[in-house]
């Protein structure tokens, strides 16, 4: 087998690497970025998923490719918190049976010229499956966040109720975020939601909370930590989401903001 | 207390106070007044530290410390506390939280022990009930789903949390009814009315100096303060207008 398949190389022109780190996929080995993991959720179980990509390799880069197949009435949950760099990405690709349930919950955290992305498809193979996103991007420095969300509906997927919802701010000039909806809907009875924005950190309550006595690295981490907490919402565990919410902040401690 | 000289400040390059002066000492009650426009809540917000509120010229000295040179945060701990004429929602971030982190941060720069969470409570819970707010509300995400008066009322609990030896009060009155007006009426003369305290009110209206009875009355037209007086002033003004007045 070896030296009959050529990998090709992803390029910034293929779709779901458009807001990857060129320089990085440059130097990748194409093997290794082929790779997926591959899991099973048997029918009626619950598997719950917490990923932390926390820095590491600052030069480098990190991609870990998920495929996940749950079965009839399964739940599949996961919450990530993509925090390393230089270029970091978690991709999942989930296909869900009748009555299949995905929730994810991710956050991107990170400042210098980091490209930190979530890329998500869902395929609703079947009737009656649901699926929740929540992806929140936090980003300063010339960092950038990404999401790319793909749902896929086929034809006899009647019943699925699919939504996303992306929110990115950004705390200084010269970060940015990148948000990709993708909806490919081939039956006729759905409900499929999208939303996404992009703003900065709110002023008026960075000067109330100023006002008494929060000094502004404080006050940062207090809103930041409330807007990233809806993308932990569906983390019932509160320890767990604690330690989520805990990790991605810690990525803001000692930033040159 | 507080001693403020020709001051001198404004909004994007426009100036709006145009040589205030005005000089408050500890135990004192005043109130400025003024007709829409005259410069009362750039006052507030030059004196808080608002970002994009700009001093060109003139000084003010708080406790005895220049007061312009301090970040609005360190301000706050100096004792300076400045109520909101529209106080902000913070989603997703309690009173509680909110209120704790703001105390202890204040504590912290005075090199003060941080009070743990059950004292916090037992002190929020009785600033709470000296403004009739229910604890409850406090749980909630800041000012979020807040009706206009409970806003209000959340500010003078905050104010009776944070203990400052200066309140500025950016029209405290506006948007209360008549038992709110009262109840706030009450809880900033329990709060404030101390001799080593000092009271700034902003207000359009006499109503609230009803409950609370200022020594010294301002008038405040186009960026200066043109007629000092006891309370009779406020009284005058409430009759004969501001024009009248202050001409």
């Amino acid at each position: 087998m070896s030296g009959a398949v050529t990998l090709e190389r992803p390029t910034n022109r293929d779709e779901e690497w458009r807001y990857a780190d060129a320089g990085f996929l440059k130097a990748a080995d194409p093997a290794a970025l082929a790779q997926w993991m591959e899991w099973t959720v048997a029918p009626g179980e619950v598997v719950q998923e917490y990923r932390v990509l926390a820095s590491g390799d600052e030069a480098g880069g990190t991609v870990e490719r998920l495929r996940v197949h749950v079965g009839r009435n399964g739940r599949f949950e996961c919450a990530a918190v993509n925090a390393a760099g230089h270029y970091a990405r978690l991709e999942l690709e989930v296909t869900l049976e009748q009555g299949a349930h995905f929730s994810f919950g991710g956050v991107t955290i990170g400042g210098e010229g980091k490209v930190q992305e979530f890329v998500t498809r869902v395929i609703h193979a079947e009737p009656e499956a649901t699926s929740r996103q929540v992806v929140r991007a936090v980003q300063w420095g010339h960092a950038t966040g990404n999401f790319l969300g793909r749902i896929d509906v086929v034809r006899d997927a009647q019943k699925t109720d699919a939504a996303q919802n992306f929110k990115a701010i950004l705390l200084e000039k010269g970060a940015a975020a990148n948000a990709k909806p993708e909806l490919e809907i081939y039956a006729d009875d759905v409900k499929c939601a999208h939303g996404a924005a992009i703003g900065a950190l709110d002023r008026q309550a960075a000067f109330y909370m100023a006002s008494r006595g929060i000094p502004p690295e404080v006050a940062r981490k207090l809103l930041v930590r409330a807007y990233i907490a809806d993308a932990f919402e569906l983390v019932t565990d509160e320890e767990v989401r604690t330690r989520l919410l805990d990790e991605a902040l810690a990525a803001l401690e000692g930033a040159a903001l | 207390m507080l001693e403020i000289s020709n001051l001198q400040a404004g909004v994007a390059g426009k100036p709006i106070l145009k040589g205030l002066s005005l000089d408050v000492k500890p135990g004192e009650i005043h109130a400025i007044m003024g007709p829409n426009g005259a410069g009362k809540s750039t006052l507030g917000y030059t004196l808080g530290g608002r970002p994009g509120y700009g001093v060109t010229g003139g000084s003010v000295i708080f406790d005895g410390a220049d007061l312009l040179a301090m970040e609005p945060h360190e301000r706050a701990a100096a004792g300076l506390f400045l109520g909101f004429q529209y106080p902000v929602e913070i989603p997703g971030v309690s009173f509680v939280q909110f209120l704790r982190e703001a105390l202890n941060a204040q504590r912290k720069t005075r090199g003060e022990d941080p009070l743990s969470g059950g004292e916090f409570l037992k002190l929020a819970r009785e600033k709470a009930a000296l403004l009739k707010l229910d604890m409850e509300m406090l749980k909630r995400p800041v000012n979020v789903g807040f009706s206009g008066g409970e806003k209000k009322r959340a500010e003078m609990v905050q104010m009776g949390i944070l203990d400052p030896k200066l309140a500025i009060l950016d029209e405290t009155d506006s948007g209360l009814d008549i038992d709110a007006l009262r109840i706030v009426g009450e809880g900033i003369n329990a709060i404030m009315r101390k001799p080593d305290k000092a009271v700034l009110l902003i207000t359009h209206y006499q109503r609230l100096l009803d409950y609370v009875k200022p020594d010294h009355v301002h008038v405040l037209t186009a960026g200066r303060i043109v007629k000092s007086g006891g309370p009779e002033l406020a009284l005058e003004l409430e009759r004969e207008g501001y024009e009248a007045v202050a001409a």
